[in-house]
């Protein structure tokens, strides 16, 4: 069998697992299209492995090894996504924006001040203002 | 091996290639529904589908107990799992017309860029090699067994302490905190839950 069979099947697994990644909002789905992506990766290192006929056969044990981690990858990723659930009430991981940076930029951001060389009669003229808008912008969130 | 391409060419393939190749056009187009189907249940049996065309490859490719595993593993307890977690998560049950986020074209230039550079890097690699498939099996279990421990023991045990933290770990985020949380409390609390 020429080994550009497995090899580009390969490849076009992991590039539809790519596209799952990226596109999918529920969490569950993204958790899928990694499925799919290390399923590449498995094929890859089987194919390698009879190709080479390696005596340690190391790509068919990396193989097992792989099948495990993901096998501990998806409890642990489900048990993660069922948390942010019960938490939130959605899994759509787009909308988990905690860790975001305002749209505005850095600058923006409540407490971060933006001139280093500010005196700090200045700073505590602003402070109250700047808390204030932040109260704001969160009560507006 | 240079010679693979002279003596063996694409136009005229052998029979373990026309069947990989179908079960391959099979496990890739299951794979696409399940990337893209709008209905959340549908992908994971498509998932399936995907994964069972996987083993039918490891089988071609005279992996045989990879085969096996993949079957127990990945289509007997992942996809369960899956679909449990779908359960749980209270998944719409038909089309959700929110499967998909914002960034789907990008996502797709990505993957298809990928897709492109990909195949013609490994293409013009591999284009010229020829796995051998005679002679005496390469993955059957006797094979397996006897490289898996005698080579390969000490990951292998290692990975069995990797498979119980993650087992810790996926009951200790998965177990309900109760309002106060006192130590020595939980386990009696977690035992009454039950």
């Amino acid at each position: 069998m020429h080994l550009a069979y497995p090899a580009v099947l390969a490849v076009l697994l992991f590039c539809t697992g790519l596209y799952g990644v990226l596109a999918r909002r529920n969490a569950i789905l993204v958790l899928m299209s990694v499925e799919l992506m290390l399923n590449a990766v498995n094929l890859n290192l089987v194919a390698f492995d009879v190709w080479l006929r390696d005596t340690l056969h190391a790509g068919q044990a990396l193989t097992l090894f792989t099948i495990a981690i993901a096998a501990a990858e998806i409890g642990i990723g489900l048990a993660i996504v069922l948390l942010v659930h019960r938490n939130r009430g959605s899994s759509d991981i787009d909308r988990l924006r905690d860790l975001a940076e305002p749209p505005g930029g850095p600058g923006t951001r409540p407490g971060s001040g933006t001139g280093l060389g500010a005196g700090p009669g200045q700073d505590a003229e602003e402070a109250p203002q700047q808390t204030t808008s932040a109260r704001q912008s969160e009560a507006a969130a | 091996m240079t010679l693979a391409a002279t003596t063996h060419g694409f136009l005229s393939p052998t029979g373990v290639e026309i069947a990989f190749l179908l079960v391959g056009l099979v496990t890739l187009g299951a794979a696409l529904v399940t990337v893209t189907t709008k209905q959340l249940v549908h992908a994971a049996l498509w998932l399936v589908v995907a994964l069972g065309g996987l083993a039918v490859e490891y089988l071609l490719l005279t992996a045989e107990f990879i085969a096996w595993v993949q079957v127990l593993i990945y289509v007997g307890s992942v996809v369960v799992l899956l679909l449990f977690g779908l359960m749980l998560t209270r998944a719409p049950i038909g089309r959700s017309p929110d499967a998909d986020s914002g960034n789907r074209p990008a996502a797709l230039a990505v993957a298809v860029a990928a897709a492109a550079a990909l195949v013609w890097v490994v293409v013009d690699a591999f284009r010229a090699t020829w796995i051998d498939l005679g002679g005496p099996a390469q993955g059957s279990t006797e094979v397996t067994g006897a490289f898996l421990f005698r080579h390969w023991v000490l990951p292998f045990e290692a990975l069995s302490v990797l498979l119980l933290a993650a087992l810790v770990g996926a009951i200790v985020l998965s177990r309900k905190r109760g309002a106060d949380d006192g130590a020595g409390q939980g386990a009696p609390q977690a035992k009454e839950r039950r």
